[in-house]
C-alpha cells in the first residue's frame, strides 16, 4: 500500500523546520493517511466503548435518574423526590441487616476457600500420579450451574429432614437450625459457595506455584529447609500477586452474592428475620418484588458506593504488598517485607 | 477489498447498529388495539402459570371450531414468575394476547385497569359476585375473565387421626370440626396430648385461612393504613400465635421440610382449596389415607384463584375476548376441574353433572366436585386486597415465622411488625 510510506516521513521532514519552511499544502490523500494514523486506533477501539455506552454507562446513569424519583415502572414516569429514596435506605434496619450478612457470609466464604484452595495447590504440586486427572477433578464444581449446586445444598441442609441434620442425629447431636440462626445460615451459603469456588481458585494458584523456579527449592533443600519451611518461606511470598489477584475477584463475587441465599429457602426473600438477606438479594426483592423501582435504585447506587470504597482499600493495599511491580516476592526488598510483616 | 474499504465498512456497519438499537427500543409502542378482520388467520397466545388444566386436546377443540385460529400457550413455572412478567411488559409490549392474573396480585393490576381490555358486559353475572366483584374497577369494567377460585375444605389423614383416638369417618370429622378456629385448635390440642405431634401443617396457612374471611384487613379502600391497630388482626396474629404456632409442624408451606414431610406423618391436617388436593396426591402419591372433611372453621373460606386478562394494546384484542370467553365458560372450567382439580368460579358450572358426579378416588372417592360446590356457598366475606396486601401480609407472616423459630417472642415480632409497616 503506498500510503504507508509517507507516514514514517512526512513527521521526520516536517517537524524540526517547519518554521523556516513555506507551509506545505497537503493533498486529500495526504491528509487522509495523517487523520488515519490519528483517528484509526480510536475507531478500533470505539466498538467496546460504543456498546459499553449503551449497556453500560446508560443504565448506570439512567439508574442515578431513577433513584432519585418515585417510579411508575408500568407508566415509565416518575416524580421528582431528592434524596428521599437514599434516606429511606438507610434508615431501614433491614439494610444494615443486609450488609452485616453480606459481610459475613463473604468472610466466612473467602477465607476458608483461600486457605483450602492454597492447600489443594500445594498437594496437586507435587510429584503425584494422573495429574490431569485430580486438575480436572477438582475444577469440576464449578462446572455446576449456581441454582443447581443450591438446590442440592438446600435440601442438605434442611432444617428437619435434611441429610447433614440427619447425619448429626443419628450420632447423637443435636440438630442444627439451618434456617433459623443467622450464623449457621451464613455457614451453609458459605459452605455452597466454598464448594463452587474453591478448586477455581485452586487451579490458579497451583499455575502460580508451578511458575516458581524449581532452583529455589533444591537450594532450600541442601540448605535442609523442610517442606513445611520452604512452603513458607518460599511458595507463599511468591504466590503474593496471584493471590492479590484471587482475594480481588472473590472480595466482588462475595459482596454480588444472590443465587445461593436466593436458593436457600423457597420464598427467596432471605428469611423471616432477614437471617440471609444479602444487599443484592434485598435490591432484587425490593425491585422485583415490591417493584419499587426508585428504591431500587437507590440501593444499587448505594451498593456501586460501597464496592468503588473497597475497591479503592484493596488498590492501596496491594500497592504496599507489591511495590516491586509483580516481580517474584523472594527478590523483594527486605523493608517491603518487613512492612508487610506489620 | 483493501484495509481501508474494510474500515468504511467497518463504521457503517457500527453506525447501523448503533441506530438499529436505538430504533428496536422505539419499536414497542406502535401497535395499538388492532381489530383483525373476521376470517383473517390469527395466532393467538395465551401465558398461564402452573396448571390451568389447559391441555393440548383441550385447546385443540377451540381451533376446530375456529380453524382460522392457532393457539399458542406458554407456561410459567409459577405465579411468581408471571407476575414479574407481566408488569415488565404491561403497557410497553410484548404480552401475550391473553394473560393469567393470579388473585394474589390481580389489586396490583387493577391499578392499571386503563391498560386492559374490560370483559363485554352480556358476561356479567357469569361468575359468583366476589369473584366478580374482586375485579371491578372504579368505572365499573370487569377486567378479568374468572377461571378458578379457591374454596377451602379440610385435608386430613384418618390414619393418624384414628391413632390419636379422634374420629376419622368424613362425616364424624365434619362434625368434630364444625364451629370457629377455637374449635379447631381444641381439636389440635387434644391431638397433640394423644400422639404428641403438631395436627396443623403450617401455621402460616392458619393465618391465611383466619386473614381471608376478614373483610377490611391491613386498609381501607379509601387508602386509610389499619394494619396495625385493626382488633381482628391483633385477635388473629394473637391465636395463631397461641394456640396454631404449638400446634403446627412447620412455620410456612412450600419449603423443602414441608414437601418432604408428606412422605412421614409430621402432620394430619391440611388446608385444603381444590388446587391443594392435587398437590398433595402429587407429594404424597403412597399414601392412601388423606380424606376430605366438608367443613371450614368460622364458616366458608377462599384461598387462592386466578383470571385471565387481556392487555390492551395486544394485536389481536378481538380475538383473544373471543378465546378468554370460551376459556371461562363453564363447560370448559369443569373439564380443566376433571384435569386437575381447579374449582369453577363460574355460577352455572355447580349445576353441571360431570361436576356434581365427579368421584376422586385418592381421597377415598370423596365427591369433591360437591364439596367444593358447597364450600363455595359457604364463602361470605369478600376480603378487601389493596395493592399493598401482599405486602403487609408478607411481614406478618414473617413475624408468624420468627415466634414459630423462636427468634423473637410475641410481643418483639409484632413489634418488629407495626415498625416495618410504619417504615413502608
Amino acid at each position: 500500500m503506498t500510503t504507508t510510506d509517507i507516514r514514517p516521513h512526512t513527521p521526520v521532514e516536517d517537524r524540526p523546520t517547519a518554521a523556516d519552511r513555506p507551509i506545505r499544502v497537503l493533498s486529500f490523500r495526504q491528509r487522509l493517511s495523517r487523520w488515519d494514523v490519528k483517528v484509526s486506533p480510536y475507531l478500533y477501539i470505539s466498538p467496546f466503548f460504543i456498546l459499553f455506552a449503551i449497556v453500560g454507562l446508560f443504565p448506570i446513569g439512567f439508574t442515578a435518574v431513577i433513584s432519585f424519583q418515585e417510579w411508575d415502572l408500568i407508566r415509565n414516569s416518575g416524580t421528582f423526590v431528592g434524596f428521599d429514596q437514599y434516606a429511606w435506605i438507610l434508615n431501614d434496619p433491614k439494610f444494615w441487616v443486609a450488609l452485616r450478612n453480606t459481610f459475613s457470609i463473604f468472610l466466612l466464604s473467602t477465607v476458608p476457600q483461600l486457605l483450602l484452595a492454597l492447600f489443594i495447590a500445594a498437594m496437586l504440586d507435587r510429584n503425584i500420579r494422573a495429574k490431569t486427572f485430580w486438575r480436572m477433578s477438582v475444577l469440576l464444581p464449578f462446572v455446576m450451574a449456581p441454582v443447581a449446586v443450591a438446590l442440592i445444598f438446600s435440601n442438605m441442609f434442611g432444617d428437619v429432614h435434611g441429610l447433614v441434620n440427619n447425619a448429626l442425629t443419628s450420632v447423637g447431636l443435636d440438630p442444627i437450625a439451618w434456617h433459623k440462626d443467622p450464623f449457621w445460615s451464613h455457614v451453609a451459603i458459605s459452605t455452597m459457595v466454598n464448594f463452587r469456588w474453591t478448586g477455581y481458585n485452586a487451579l490458579i494458584l497451583l499455575a502460580a506455584m508451578q511458575a516458581v523456579p524449581r532452583e529455589y527449592y533444591e537450594a532450600a533443600t541442601v540448605d535442609g529447609a523442610g517442606a513445611f519451611r520452604q512452603f513458607v518461606s518460599i511458595t507463599l511470598p511468591s504466590l503474593r500477586p496471584t493471590l492479590i489477584f484471587v482475594i480481588i475477584t472473590s472480595t466482588i463475587g462475595g459482596l454480588q452474592i444472590f443465587d445461593e441465599p436466593r436458593m436457600f429457602d423457597n420464598t427467596g426473600e432471605g428469611g423471616p428475620a432477614q437471617q440471609w438477606l444479602t444487599i443484592t438479594l434485598y435490591l432484587y426483592n425490593i425491585g422485583w418484588g415490591e417493584f419499587n423501582f426508585g428504591r431500587a435504585a437507590a440501593l444499587a447506587w448505594i451498593l456501586f458506593i460501597i464496592i468503588v470504597v473497597i475497591g479503592l482499600a484493596n488498590l492501596l493495599i496491594t500497592r504496599r504488598l507489591v511495590r516491586d511491580e509483580g516481580g517474584r516476592g523472594v527478590k523483594m526488598p527486605r523493608r517491603a517485607r518487613k512492612d508487610t510483616a506489620r | 477489498m483493501n484495509a481501508r474499504a474494510l474500515r468504511r465498512v467497518g463504521l457503517i456497519a457500527g453506525v447501523a447498529t448503533t441506530s438499529a438499537l436505538v430504533l428496536a427500543g422505539c419499536a414497542g409502542g406502535g401497535n395499538q388495539g388492532g381489530t383483525g378482520a373476521e376470517g383473517e388467520k390469527v395466532t393467538l397466545t395465551i401465558a398461564t402459570f402452573n396448571n390451568f388444566g389447559y391441555t393440548d386436546e383441550f385447546l385443540q377443540k377451540y381451533e376446530d371450531a375456529n380453524p382460522n385460529v392457532t393457539i399458542v400457550h406458554n407456561k410459567a413455572a409459577e405465579s411468581g414468575d408471571a407476575r414479574k412478567n407481566f408488569f415488565q411488559k404491561l403497557g410497553k409490549g410484548g404480552l401475550a394476547d391473553i394473560e393469567a392474573v393470579e388473585v394474589d396480585w390481580l389489586s396490583e393490576a387493577m391499578q392499571y385497569s386503563d391498560l386492559l381490555a374490560p370483559v363485554p358486559d352480556d358476561l356479567k353475572g357469569r361468575w359468583l359476585d366476589w369473584k366478580e366483584k374482586a375485579a371491578t374497577d372504579p368505572e365499573g369494567n370487569i377486567i378479568g375473565y374468572g377461571t378458578d377460585i379457591g374454596p377451602q375444605a379440610i385435608c386430613y389423614r384418618s390414619d393418624l387421626f384414628e391413632a390419636a383416638g379422634l374420629p376419622s369417618e368424613p362425616a364424624e370429622v365434619e362434625a368434630l370440626f364444625d364451629g370457629d378456629w377455637n374449635n379447631y385448635f381444641d381439636v389440635a390440642d387434644k391431638y397433640r396430648e394423644a400422639s404428641g405431634k403438631a395436627m396443623i401443617d403450617s401455621a402460616n396457612s392458619v393465618l391465611q385461612g383466619i386473614v381471608n374471611q376478614i373483610e377490611y384487613t391491613y386498609d381501607k379502600p379509601d387508602g386509610s393504613v389499619i394494619a396495625t391497630s385493626n382488633p381482628e388482626i391483633a385477635d388473629a396474629y394473637k391465636s395463631v400465635v397461641e394456640r396454631a404456632v404449638p400446634n403446627s409442624a412447620y412455620s410456612a408451606q412450600w419449603g423443602d421440610d414441608w414437601i418432604a414431610s408428606f412422605q412421614g406423618d409430621d402432620f394430619a391436617t391440611v388446608l385444603c382449596p381444590g388446587w391443594m388436593q392435587g398437590i398433595i396426591s402429587g407429594y404424597a402419591p403412597d399414601q392412601k389415607n388423606w380424606k376430605i372433611a366438608n367443613t371450614f372453621p368460622n364458616g366458608g373460606g377462599n384461598w387462592g384463584g386466578s383470571y385471565l386478562t387481556i392487555p390492551a394494546n395486544g394485536k389481536n384484542v378481538k380475538e383473544a375476548q373471543k378465546l378468554a370467553e370460551w376459556l371461562s365458560a363453564p363447560e370448559q372450567q369443569v373439564e380443566a376441574f376433571v384435569n386437575v382439580g381447579a374449582f369453577p368460579s363460574q355460577v352455572d358450572a355447580y349445576e353441571n353433572a360431570d361436576l356434581q358426579g365427579y368421584v376422586n378416588d385418592y381421597y377415598n372417592g370423596a365427591k369433591t366436585g360437591e364439596i367444593g360446590a358447597d364450600r363455595a356457598e359457604a364463602v361470605t366475606v369478600l376480603p378487601f386486597k389493596s395493592a399493598n396486601y401482599f405486602k403487609y401480609h408478607d411481614a406478618l407472616q414473617n413475624a408468624v415465622n420468627r415466634v414459630f423459630d423462636k427468634s423473637e417472642s410475641e410481643d418483639a415480632a409484632w413489634k418488629t411488625w407495626v415498625a416495618e409497616v410504619e417504615a413502608f
